[in-house]
């Protein structure tokens, strides 16, 4: 028995662009899997509150609002100190190339902007879960 | 977490509340696997102590914005509070939009409570496979009160009434000519009514009828100590909450040491011991038909046989195959 893959898609800070992390939500729902949408306007330690209660494969950041660098440092800190170093941890939206070298080195996994079609995104998820293996 | 830990050795992680360890158990208990049944025995003797309240009624009546309500005001008091919001999956794609955490933004930077999100994975009766499972996990972990927030949309939809210490039904005013709870077969299941977003103005005939509705003798129950309250609520004015929360707190007192109390305890218990078997049964009988399935559907395709008999048969290898299972097992202790 396989269980879908849970993924939670996050807004951080005072972005308001939401668009994109529907049509992500939607379509990674249509893909079979279980997603949670935090909803606009959290805080790092609510993303990553919610993120280790729902025990969640992917923690996906939306971010269209350029605080990248000062958010993701944040979230991998919190995710260290509650013990879900294992969480996958991926970006979207739109940010400059340099941060999205920094961004890996940091340990964000993928980093997917604008226009990249669903389906590379529910691919790349996918990818990512089956590398990682049992949990 | 890093390296694979067994399902036993976060027993005692949960038990001193860790989060991660908490989230981790709920998911092994999700995926069904055999490895964490030990560990899911263990914490099931560690719970029993905590209070879980059922909350349904009909999709948008308001039951997760209630949640997130009263959850603060139960926070307030000292109570640490588990809530498991449960969600349809899409019958097409078996994938889900788990939507009831978003409405409880307000919680979620309060450690002292814990929500999961789950979805029901194609399981009938609203409820998911795993939420008793982790129900006992909340539990273990020390949270006091555990609210399970189901989908309520028909009369086989009811499961959290055979699964909670009392159970809360939420309409809400203006979906229709009629009060949705009763369209929805959920009129005879409530502990306590609640009519929500009393803060419209439309929300005071819905209070009448459901009133009315009760008094009309429909409910057909053995009579009892307990007067089902029907309680207006607003979650933007915050009235009627604390009225709801001393309802709450009294049916908890009443049935905590009556024999309505135990019938009640008992009957969860017969009820989560019948729907596991049946999860079981059910898994079992997937796994041995699986192959013969498509050669007996040929044969009833081409209308060589009925569909008793083919199923029979099935049922039969299904039944044989058990019986080998136990032979094996015997052959291997002898
Ligand atoms: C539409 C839009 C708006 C709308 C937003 C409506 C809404 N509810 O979303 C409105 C008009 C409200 C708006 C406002 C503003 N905007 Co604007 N906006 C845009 C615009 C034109 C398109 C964004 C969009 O919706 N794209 C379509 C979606 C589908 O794409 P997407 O979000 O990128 O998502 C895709 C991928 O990134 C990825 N993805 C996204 N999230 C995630 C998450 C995960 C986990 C994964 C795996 C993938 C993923 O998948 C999606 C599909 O491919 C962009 C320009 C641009 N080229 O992006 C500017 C842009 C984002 N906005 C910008 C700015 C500056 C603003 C304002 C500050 C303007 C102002 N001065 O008022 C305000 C801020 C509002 C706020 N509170 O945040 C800048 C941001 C600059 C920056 N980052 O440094 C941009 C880049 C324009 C620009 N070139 O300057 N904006
Ligand atoms: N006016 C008013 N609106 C409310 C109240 N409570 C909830 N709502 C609104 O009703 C809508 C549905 O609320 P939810 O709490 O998501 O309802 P739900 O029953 O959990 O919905 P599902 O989980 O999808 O079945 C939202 O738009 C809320 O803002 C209330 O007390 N008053
Ligand atoms: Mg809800």
């Amino acid at each position: 028995m396989s269980q879908p893959i849970r993924v939670l898609l996050a807004k951080v800070g005072l972005d308001g662009h939401d668009r994109g992390v529907k049509i992500v939500a939607r379509a990674l729902r249509d893909a079979g899997m279980d997603v949670i949408y935090t909803g606009l306007h959290r805080s790092p330690e609510e993303v990553v509150t919610a993120a280790v209660q729902e025990d969640v494969d992917v923690l996906g950041v939306s971010l269209l609002s350029g605080v990248q660098m000062t958010v993701f440092p944040k979230i991998f800190d919190l995710l260290r100190t509650n013990g879900a170093d294992d969480m996958i941890v991926v970006a979207g939206g739109v940010m400059p190339d340099e941060d999205v070298v920094n961004l890996k080195k940091m340990g964000v996994s993928e980093v997917l902007l604008q226009d990249t079609p669903p389906q590379l995104i529910i691919d790349t998820l996918t990818c990512l879960v089956e590398e990682r293996g049992a949990r | 977490m890093g390296v694979y830990l067994p399902s036993v050795e976060l027993i005692a992680r949960v038990q001193r509340g860790e989060p991660a360890a908490i989230g981790r158990l709920i998911s092994r208990a999700e995926s069904g696997m055999a490895e964490a049944r030990d560990a899911l025995a263990r914490i099931h003797k560690l719970a029993g102590r905590a209070h879980v309240v059922g909350m349904t009624g009909v999709p948008g009546s308001g039951k997760s914005t209630l949640v997130s309500q009263l959850a603060q005001r139960l926070r307030a008091g000292g109570d640490k509070l588990g809530i498991i919001a449960i969600d349809p999956s899409s019958p097409y794609s078996g994938g889900s939009i788990l939507g009831d955490r978003i409405r409880m933004s307000d919680l979620s930077a309060d450690p002292g409570v814990y929500i999961r999100s789950m979805a029901t994975h194609g399981a009938t009766g609203g409820m998911a496979r795993a939420a008793l499972e982790a129900v006992d996990i909340l539990d273990a972990a020390g949270f006091g009160v555990i609210i399970l927030e189901t989908v309520g949309v028909g009369q086989d939809e009811v499961e959290i009434v055979r699964a909670s210490h009392t159970t809360v039904v939420v309409s809400a005013p203006g979906l229709g000519d009629e009060v949705q709870a009763i369209k929805a077969g959920l009129l005879e299941i409530a502990d306590i009514h609640v009519v929500s977003k009393c803060d419209r103005g439309d929300a005071n005939r819905t209070l009448t009828d459901l009133k009315q509705m009760l008094t009309l003798g429909i409910h057909e129950q053995a009579p009892s100590d307990w007067a089902v309250p029907v309680i207006g609520t607003s979650s933007v004015s915050g009235e009627g909450l604390d009225e709801l929360l001393g309802a709450i707190a009294r049916h908890r007192d009443l049935a905590s040491d009556t024999d309505a109390g135990r019938a009640r305890r008992k009957s969860i218990a017969e009820f989560r011991l019948r729907k596991t078997a049946e999860n079981l049964l059910y898994d079992r009988f997937n796994a041995a038909t699986a192959a013969a399935s498509a050669k007996l559907a040929e044969q009833l395709m081409r209308r060589e046989s009925d569909p008793y008999s083919l199923a029979e048969e099935l049922l039969s290898t299904t039944l044989e195959g058990e019986g080998d299972h136990e032979r094996d097992v015997h052959s291997k202790s002898a």
